[in-house]
């Protein structure tokens, strides 16, 4: 039995779960959970009536059924909507009275939370389940004026920037897990970077799911006000189950006047074992607002776990010459499967937006890249570039590109390339001439074919990122 | 929808029917009650609400016709410039069939076909049609035998047609190393009718279809036409749309490659202008080894207008060597247009070849800036870019009368 566990842990590294004792709110969904938790969060009135409009919306609302990989119904009544370490009933001040378990936890995932440990000036926020346990360097940063905190701390410390906000971007009137997400969000990041400053250095939120039979509803909000710059890393795992979990996430950007936010993505959930038992519902709404003039708004993603990705990160290009950027790595192996893509909605005048997206899947999965351009009549001079391509390995996988395009606007451009192909016999033949076996020369062609978007990530993330391409297609060739 | 009912009813009665054909008629005019037209929460048809267009240009509809009484053909309407075989239909009735051309015994054109076919499933109107297409027609092209002159189908509606909506359903077969040019023409006389016309063609091992749609002439209809394409091995079905005189036109081709070698080419332009919304729908199934599709779409949009591609590559996971292509472009006009594309790749198999592009702008003012230096005057300019730009699509036509005459009805010279 042992062994067996060992075995599983080789293919998810991550897989592991933490033995600590929980706080949760009571099973199900209702007023009464919703009050619970804004209770517990000790939240104005306004927030607390602002989820139960949510909630009285989800109430009637539908689950969308339109996307590609299926999935059987989600008993919301069956899940934990609430669950911290008992620890955290009163907030610990400072990482000396944090649980050592936890530290010991992030540390086995490479997230020393001891900042003298860190060798690079990355700050993190760590988000275990429902909670956020820490934020490093918050020192240095208080000193820019930057506000990088979980959500629950904005709520109490910045309530005026959290009400402008929150919910600007993602209303409550959206589609149903973004609207789910409003009535019973738990915590996330907070970033604001005042007027003119530039972020010195990569703020970074971790997400951890550790309790079993619990959805994780974080919600993040990134103001960046005008003339300012942060970029902005996610990494997310979760212990191996044999239930699926469901993760649906908000995540809203702000850009004002000449700001700029970079936000990368390494999604690492557990993505099911071999025959496809397990893994994370990754359902993520995330969407970014170009409000001011000259802002611009990329989005890098890495995906490479989850059971089921569905998400579509977004950009409104509202102001005037604003830029939306979306670079995307996507690989499925196994049994998992994936709809995921972008939105560019142009809307202001000379607006550009560039789509590079490369699809990889493998084994039994099922990839689809779904993506929308739409150029509106007042939005004169503007372009999209768009690029998809997949590769395929073997003949029981799909892969799948489904762009919507709608140019309304007689001097814009939209200019769109798609390819579908597999690894040639040529190039394989190549590499192994030269020495490299055949594991070898798959992960240097991928990594080749993923270039463009790796070379968008931040240095270290990139470094990890490139393993982890090669780590999720061993086994897939041969 | 209560004037369906009425008017299905009474069809029926006047029809003589098998109990068999009655069965057939009732299903699909009860499936076609409950879903009503399609609108836009259908993924089909997202970008042309059907049931709104009806709505607005045409209001409820009369969906019964009276029998027509003998008609004599409009001289106006033939083509002269090309020899032909001829098929006229006035109001959906046949009134003439000519196969003058051709040897005798060779094509047998039935109007007493069992009127039960296979389903495609999820589509109203062809529901619609199936309830109330009186005959059942069928075009055949025996064994060996290729078509000498092409045959052209008129299809034309005069003024005192009581019903606004026709419905004509029409199967091909094209037996072994056979060949069939098919012109469909349309020329309406008629005001404000939706028009539902639906394709089968059986493409058996060897033979080759070309079928050119013709949706030239100015008028105010709504038209869905549907081709219903299986290819066995090494047929060959090329399929040309322009597509430019009604006021709406959603052509859809679905085309099954169930034969190893087998290919389709798919080629359309829209030159559109005065509101005008027009629709392409391709879905090309690749079902076996080495097959190949084409398609290649180009607008000009000019004046209101909209134009829509939606075009679908599927690869079966047996269906490996798959070349499979999909281009589509528009020039924008003016500020007030529209263009539209869903260019989808659905792929299970690994050792493909599929791509697909799409492009969509203004006229370059560059080129534009280029003619004139050279002595054009603005309005040449944009007109020899313009219509350069199309005649790519046309240059893809493989028989070279029908590409002719169909330059000619664009008005394009020659020289092009």
């Amino acid at each position: 039995m042992r062994e067996k566990e060992l075995e599983k842990l080789k293919d998810y590294k991550y897989g592991f779960s933490t033995d600590i004792e929980n706080f949760k709110a009571p099973k199900g969904l209702n007023e009464d959970v919703i009050k619970f938790i804004s209770n517990i969060k000790k939240e104005p009135k306004w927030l607390l009536d602002w989820r139960l409009k949510a909630y009285n919306r989800v109430k009637v609302l539908k689950e969308p059924n339109w996307q590609k990989p299926k999935y059987p119904k989600i008993d919301y009544q069956d899940l934990y909507y609430y669950s911290a370490p008992k620890s955290f009933k009163e907030k610990p001040k400072s990482l000396d009275e944090l649980d050592p378990k936890l530290i010991e936890t992030y540390k086995k995932l490479g997230i020393p939370l001891n900042e003298q440990k860190r060798l690079n000036g990355i700050a993190v926020d760590a988000v275990f389940d429902s909670v956020s346990v820490a934020t490093t360097f918050k020192d240095t940063l208080t000193e820019k004026g930057i506000i990088f905190c979980s959500i629950s701390e904005a709520i109490q410390k910045h309530p005026e920037l959290v009400k402008k906000y929150l919910g600007s971007v993602i209303p409550i009137t959206d589609h149903y897990f973004a609207t789910l997400n409003s009535a019973v969000f738990t915590d996330g990041s907070f970033v604001y970077i005042p007027p003119g400053v530039r972020c010195p250095m990569e703020l970074s939120t971790y997400f951890r799911i550790n309790a079993s039979d619990t959805g994780q509803f974080e919600r993040t909000l990134i103001i960046a006000d005008k003339g300012s710059y942060v970029s902005y890393l996610e990494g997310c795992t979760a212990p191996m189950r044999d239930e699926n979990q469901l993760h649906a996430a908000n995540v809203e950007l702000i850009a004002l006047d000449d700001a700029e936010i970079k936000y990368s993505t390494v999604q690492n959930w557990y993505p099911g074992d071999k025959d496809g038992k397990g893994g994370i519902y990754n359902f993520v709404t995330k969407r970014g607002l170009c409000k001011g003039k000259n802002s611009k708004i990329s989005w890098t993603q890495v995906e490479t776990g989850s059971a089921i990705t569905w998400k579509y990160p977004s950009c409104i290009l509202q102001g005037d010459n604003s830029v939306g950027e979306f670079y995307s790595i996507a690989i499925t192996n196994n049994h998992q499967k994936a709809d995921t893509g972008t939105k560019m909605i142009h809307l202001g005048k000379n607006t550009k937006s560039k789509i590079i997206s490369k699809g990889i899947s493998a084994g039994f999965s099922d990839m689809t890249y779904r993506g929308l351009v739409d150029i509106s009549p007042k939005s004169t001079n503007s372009s999209n570039y768009t690029q998809c391509d997949s590769l395929l390995m073997g003949n029981k996988c799909g892969a799948h590109t489904i762009p919507y395009i709608k140019n309304k606007n007689a001097n814009s451009n939209i200019a769109h390339e798609a390819t579908t192909s597999k690894i040639s016999d040529e190039q394989l033949h190549y590499c192994q001439q030269r020495g490299l076996n055949s594991e070898e020369a798959v992960s240097l062609i991928v990594n080749g074919f993923c270039k463009e978007v790796l070379q968008q990530l931040p240095m270290e993330f990139a470094v990890e990122a490139q393993k982890l391409v090669g780590i999720s297609l061993e086994g897939s060739v041969g | 929808m209560e004037n369906f009912k009425t008017h299905f009813e009474k069809a029926l009665k006047e029809n003589n029917l098998s109990k068999k054909e009655i069965a057939f008629k009732n299903f699909n005019a009860n499936e076609f009650l409950s879903h009503g037209f399609p609108n836009r929460k259908d993924e089909d048809w997202k970008f042309s609400d059907i049931n709104q267009i009806i709505k607005k240009k045409i209001g409820e509809l009369n969906f019964y016709s009276e029998q027509l009484k003998k008609s004599d053909i409009d001289k106006n309407i033939l083509l002269n410039e090309i020899e032909h075989n001829k098929l006229v239909f006035i109001n959906g009735q046949i009134v003439q069939i000519d196969f003058n051309s051709e040897d005798k015994g060779k094509i047998e054109f039935l109007d007493n076909q069992n009127n039960i076919d296979e389903q495609l499933a999820d589509n109203s109107l062809i529901n619609l049609n199936n309830a109330l297409s009186n005959k059942n027609y069928k075009l055949l092209v025996k064994k060996n035998y290729q078509i000498k002159k092409p045959l052209i189908i008129y299809h034309t509606t005069y003024n005192e047609l009581t019903s606004q909506n026709i419905n004509l359903k029409i199967n091909f077969e094209l037996e072994e190393n056979s060949s069939l040019k098919l012109i469909d023409l349309v020329k309406d006389k008629s005001n404000k009718n939706f028009i539902n016309i639906f394709y089968n063609f059986s493409l058996e091992k060897n033979s080759i279809l070309k079928n050119y749609k013709i949706d030239q002439f100015e008028n105010d209809n709504i038209r869905y036409m549907f081709n219903n394409i299986k290819q066995s091995s090494n047929s060959v079905s090329e399929t040309f749309y322009l597509s430019k005189g009604s006021t709406f036109s959603k052509n859809e081709i679905f085309c099954d490659l169930k034969g190893e070698h087998s290919s389709a080419f798919v080629n359309g332009i829209f030159s559109l202008n005065k509101s005008k919304h027009h629709e392409i729908k391709a879905k090309i199934n690749h079902l076996v080894e080495n097959t190949k599709s084409y398609q290649l779409v180009k607008s000009v949009l000019e004046n209101k207008s909209r134009s829509v591609y939606q075009g679908k590559i599927y690869v079966d996971s047996k269906a490996q060597k798959t070349d499979g292509y999909q281009l589509s472009k528009a020039i924008l006009v003016d500020e007030t247009t529209e263009f539209n594309a869903k260019p989808e790749l659905e792929i299970y198999a690994d050792d493909v070849k599929c791509s697909h592009g799409s492009a969509s702008g203004s006229l370059d003012e560059n080129s534009i800036f280029y003619l004139m230096s050279r002595g054009l005057s603005y309005k040449e300019a944009r007109e020899l870019l313009i219509n350069g730009f199309l005649v790519e699509v046309i240059n893809q036509i493989t028989d070279e009368p029908i590409k002719k005459l169909i330059k000619n009805l664009y008005g394009l010279k020659n020289e092009y």
